[in-house]
């Protein structure tokens, strides 16, 4: 069975009886099988769970009941979302020795709801302080389009998985940009709602300030689907605003029409590679976007994100740090004691400046539907590699590879990562919204994807 | 704001102590170096002038 099709389309035929969710959940467990030793995105697949659901749901048909906008349609998740009977790792050794989580994730149980079949949890870059995918416990997962290049980070199994046909949907978490980066080295469709949109419910945290969950699919319609079936109030995450589900699908087909869209100048064009500005140059072509705006202060948006991250990442692992520090992926507790240090004035300081940063944006906002930017500076690097060049410096790699995204999500806005298929690797495109937007960035990813200015593309095997 | 790596040393061993964290002496060039980027980069957001009155903004609200 040819597992490249949409969820849009496996839904359709489940709804209509040409496939069986038995038939489409066997084949998706027989691709990852077949595909996943060389791509490394999952690190449980959940076999038995997902044909006891696939064998219900076909019943349920058989038995007249309505099917649901993602019938039939299998799914996996970042190994940081709970899955009832699985210990939640979060890409961590320590957190292996937790006892299994008794509930699903709330955004787990709705998809399901809405009639998907989760078949499995996904690599990450361990407590997801990570934009690479590398994960010394697990091993990395691997870029589709080219093994020996990284997925990015940090829901790297999902860019995987998705990427490379093993699920069409999965769902990631993007505490700086760890839904956007993978997506945009692994030539994906990634959405970043805005925060407090989505329920973060039995999710393994990292930065109270910043983290976000979202889906990552192959379509903007896919996109959509999965987003509009997780929306909706949750009193058990305390940052998921009491708003009702404002869904994206109904709109999705109108056409940029009057949008007003610009590119961002200025920091989003410094620090660039010639394929991210090639990508950004094709999408703003595309949608004949000439105007250019500066997101005011990026650079010092990008440097208080940096450090709520590294101390509120620090307060989390505090007691680990204390008792298991030597379990920890030594990058990663080297980062986190050098958060437990920094002063609390300064980190403070960081939060003012995010209350004067987002009244800059709101007021850009009143000029501006949407944003393009770069999602990242450059396409996948190589597994294991430590620096980058730049405009002919060598730079070192990995805290370069946020800068475009790190900006955006401190303030929380919405945004759809689109994939643009330059040769031989994809890069991502940030279309970057309003709050409570989501709309809007996926309209506008939905007409480039319609004008053919992006597009998942098909890796060779 | 001192960025030296010496005295950063120090302050990693006292807060070390502070905290309850046993660092082992080969973790400490790498706990130094991220340190220094981390005051660097505050340095930077905390030159940035703001009124008094500017309170955090956790959550969006349109």
């Amino acid at each position: 069975m040819d597992t490249w099709g949409t969820a849009a389309e496996i839904a359709a035929d489940v709804a209509a009886g040409k496939r069986t969710a038995v038939e489409v959940v066997e084949g998706a467990l027989a691709r990852i099988g077949a595909r996943d030793k060389a791509l490394n995105a999952f690190t449980a697949v959940t076999r038995e769970r997902a044909r006891a659901r696939a064998r219900s749901l076909d019943a349920a048909r058989g038995s007249g009941r309505a099917a649901g906008p993602l019938a039939g349609v299998p799914f996996a998740v970042k190994n940081l979302f709970d899955v009832a009977g699985l210990p939640t790792l979060a890409g961590s050794k320590i957190n292996r020795e937790r006892p299994p989580a008794d509930t699903d994730a709330t955004l787990i149980a709705r998809l399901e709801a809405a009639g998907a079949i989760l078949v499995g949890a996904l690599n990450m870059g361990e407590y997801a302080y990570d934009f690479t995918g590398e994960n010394v416990h697990d091993g990395p997962s691997r870029n589709p389009h080219d093994t020996a290049h990284m997925t990015g980070g940090s829901s790297g199994g999902s860019g995987a998985a998705v990427a490379g046909g093993l699920v069409p949907i999965a769902l990631g978490s993007d505490t700086n940009g760890s839904i956007r980066v993978p997506a945009s080295f692994c030539g994906i469709f990634g959405l970043k709602p805005t925060y407090g949109r989505l329920s973060r419910a039995r999710t393994f945290p990292f930065v109270a300030s910043l983290d976000h969950v979202g889906p990552l699919a192959r379509t903007t319609r896919d996109l959509a689907l999965a987003y509009d079936a997780m929306q909706g109030h949750d009193p058990e995450d305390p940052v998921c605003v009491e708003r009702s589900p404002e869904p994206a699908l109904p709109s999705l087909e109108a056409g940029i029409g009057s949008l007003r869209i610009a590119v961002a100048g200025g920091y989003f064009r410094r620090g660039a590679s010639p394929e991210a500005l090639a990508a950004v140059a094709r999408v703003a072509k595309a949608l004949g976007v000439t105007r250019e705006v500066e997101i005011p202060e990026a650079a010092r948006a990008r440097a208080a994100a940096f450090i709520i991250t590294t101390s509120e990442g620090a307060a989390l692992h505090l007691d680990r740090l204390r008792t298991r520090a030597q379990d920890f992926e030594p990058a990663i507790r080297d980062r986190l004691i050098s958060g437990a240090m920094v002063p609390g004035a300064l980190v403070t300081r960081a939060q003012k400046f995010r209350r004067w940063y987002r009244d800059e944006m709101l007021r850009l906002f009143q000029s501006v539907d949407a944003i393009l930017a770069p999602a990242t500076p450059f396409p996948a690097p190589r597994i294991g590699q430590q620096t980058m060049l730049l405009e002919g410096v060598e730079v070192p790699l990995r805290p370069n590879i946020g800068i475009f995204t790190q900006p955006i999500s401190f303030i929380g806005l919405p945004v759809a990562s689109v994939p643009v298929p330059l040769e031989p690797l994809p890069i991502g495109v940030q279309v970057i919204a309003a709050p409570w937007r989501e709309d809007i960035a996926l309209r506008i990813a939905h007409a480039l994807e319609r004008a053919g200015a992006v597009a998942a593309p098909r890796p060779a095997e | 704001m001192g960025t030296d790596e010496d005295a950063l040393d120090e302050l990693i061993d006292a807060t070390a102590r502070a905290l309850g964290i046993p660092v082992e002496p080969q973790w400490k060039p790498g706990i130094n170096a991220n340190l220094q980027v981390t005051l660097r980069v505050a340095a930077m957001v905390a030159e940035f002038a703001l009124p008094d009155e500017a309170e955090p903004a956790p959550v969006f609200e349109a």
